[in-house]
């Protein structure tokens, strides 16, 4: 292996099962175990699975002044987020292009926690420190913190087997405290997959035993990072580096209501850009004809011109089908049932505008 | 019948001049899971070393070469539906019949045991 890439405290124990490692995001990851990525993939969406998300990032902030200060660093508005609620959030450059996409968990009245992506820990800190005041304290904890995300429509029903009060388990995009094989863990009712789940946060140093733990518990098996992007996929979950880049505003990536820049004046870092400026693309969904899936950088054509760039795309196992995410250009009407050619390896194919999800029955939120 | 493996890891069997291919346990197992298979449609005139087909799985796409010369006499369709097959059992699950392959065809390609040795070295 490459020894500049970075290791989770698990990468032992996923060798030691057969997964196959690959880099992501600069880190030795398992991109899947012995089953593969379709088995993984169906066991996440029909029962739960295990996966180690150990290599994203967590800070604190906390301190005098800090939910306001937040306010103003953040796309989503952060003062008026309650005790126990985990928001879905953007940290902005000036031009309204996305430095990153994460979730705030407000912890207290001044204090909260931010979980960044893996390849943007450094950069996220060193942006977020400049515009929080002196009087909060800004803490790196993503080295002493363990990740894990159990995800399927049988993750609570693991969760209570532990001994969790069932009436205690953090509702949809809420997060609450749990004592757990004697460990005190953050659990949140947030994830990747589209179904129920929950992210379980907790000291790195108990990461190998709590694992193993987990993966003792009738039902629960390991699922790498292959399933992990054919899930997000299917549900039309952007993926920082391919979906959002900080040339990308997260109006154009589909997230423009969530921001109500027309409901207030709410002023933050890049509010500016994104009143002033028309979005250059729309991120949308797109169905391939056929099981061929297209990758990153790959024009969408409509009558041999090209409208659009594809994001990402994969075979999507719950559908049978092939999906993707492109975007489309803002400078030139495209009918909503335009039907692109798409150039793939040896082949062209037909494909379509489709709403996102794709997948329509997770299990994630009920009320949605 | 004896079957040879290309360095390409295809395998053939030939029966006259008639050649069944596939692909090798270790080009099914470094794929993993296959999604697409393109069916090389009969009548598809082939060098020996020429593409015959395109495979796919989630995390990659490869080509899949003929060993031999030949015309393609027959596809097998059933991959279509079930690609996954490849994955299963790749040793006995075929791609496609070559028919008019000379009988020297197979000089320049592997038996099971020098294959073996073969996928030691990669």
């Amino acid at each position: 292996m490459d020894e500049t890439l970075l290791k989770t405290p698990l990468a032992d124990e996923h060798v030691a099962i057969g997964a196959r490692m690959v880099p992501f995001a600069g880190w030795f990851m398992p991109v899947q175990y012995k089953e593969g990525i379709l088995a993984e993939h169906k066991y996440t969406r029909e029962h739960v699975s295990l996966f180690d998300i150990c290599h994203m990032g967590e800070f604190k902030a906390a301190g005098s002044g800090v939910a306001e200060a937040l306010d103003a660093a953040l796309a989503r508005s952060v003062a008026d987020q309650k005790d126990g609620v985990c928001r879905y959030n953007f940290l902005l450059n000036e031009a309204g292009g996305v430095i990153d996409d994460l979730i705030v968990y407000r912890m207290g009245a001044e204090e909260f926690f931010i979980v960044v992506n893996a390849a943007r820990i450094e950069v996220d800190f060193v942006e977020l420190r400049k515009r929080l005041p002196a009087s909060v304290r800004l803490d790196n904890l993503s080295g002493a913190t363990a990740k894990f995300d159990l995800q399927g429509p049988d993750s609570a029903a693991v969760l209570t087997s532990l001994g969790l009060d069932a009436a205690a388990l953090p509702k949809y995009y809420h997060w609450a405290k749990f004592k757990l094989f004697g460990l005190d863990m953050l659990i949140s009712r947030t994830g990747y997959t589209g179904e129920l789940g929950f992210e379980l946060y907790f000291d790195a140093a108990h990461a190998v035993e709590v694992w193993r733990n987990l993966l003792a518990c009738p039902g629960v098996k390991p699922a790498g990072l292959g399933a992990r992007d054919t899930l997000r996929l299917e549900m039309g979950y952007p993926l920082y580096g391919d979906e959002m880049d900080e040339s990308t505003t997260p109006v154009e990536a589909g997230f423009g209501a969530l921001l109500k820049l027309d409901k207030s004046d709410r002023a933050f870092v890049g509010s500016k850009s994104l009143r002033a400026k028309p979005p250059k693309k729309h991120l949308r969904g797109i169905v391939l004809e056929g099981r061929r899936a297209a990758h990153t950088g790959t024009p969408l054509l409509l009558d041999g011109k090209q409208v659009g760039t594809i994001t990402s795309g994969t075979f999507a196992p719950s559908l049978g089908c092939a999906v993707a995410m492109a975007y489309l250009d803002a400078s030139q009407p495209i009918p909503e049932d335009a039907v692109f050619d798409v150039e793939l390896h040896r082949a062209v194919v037909k494909a379509k505008l489709a709403p996102v999800p794709f997948w329509t029955h997770g299990t994630a939120n009920p009320k949605a | 019948m004896a079957k040879y493996y290309s360095e390409s890891h295809e395998w053939i069997e030939l029966d006259g001049d008639t050649a069944t291919l596939g692909i090798s346990q270790y080009a099914a197992d470094s794929l993993g899971d296959i999604t697409y298979v393109e069916i090389p449609a009969p009548g598809k005139v082939v060098a020996a070393g020429d593409i015959l087909c395109t495979v796919e799985s989630v995390k990659a796409v490869s080509d899949v070469y003929s060993p031999v010369a030949g015309t393609v006499s027959e596809g097998n369709s059933d991959l279509e539906a079930d690609p996954g097959a490849l994955n299963a059992d790749p040793e006995n699950t075929w791609i496609c019949k070559i028919d008019g392959v000379k009988t020297d065809a197979t000089d320049g390609l592997m038996d099971a045991a020098a294959y073996a040795k073969f996928i030691e070295t990669l």
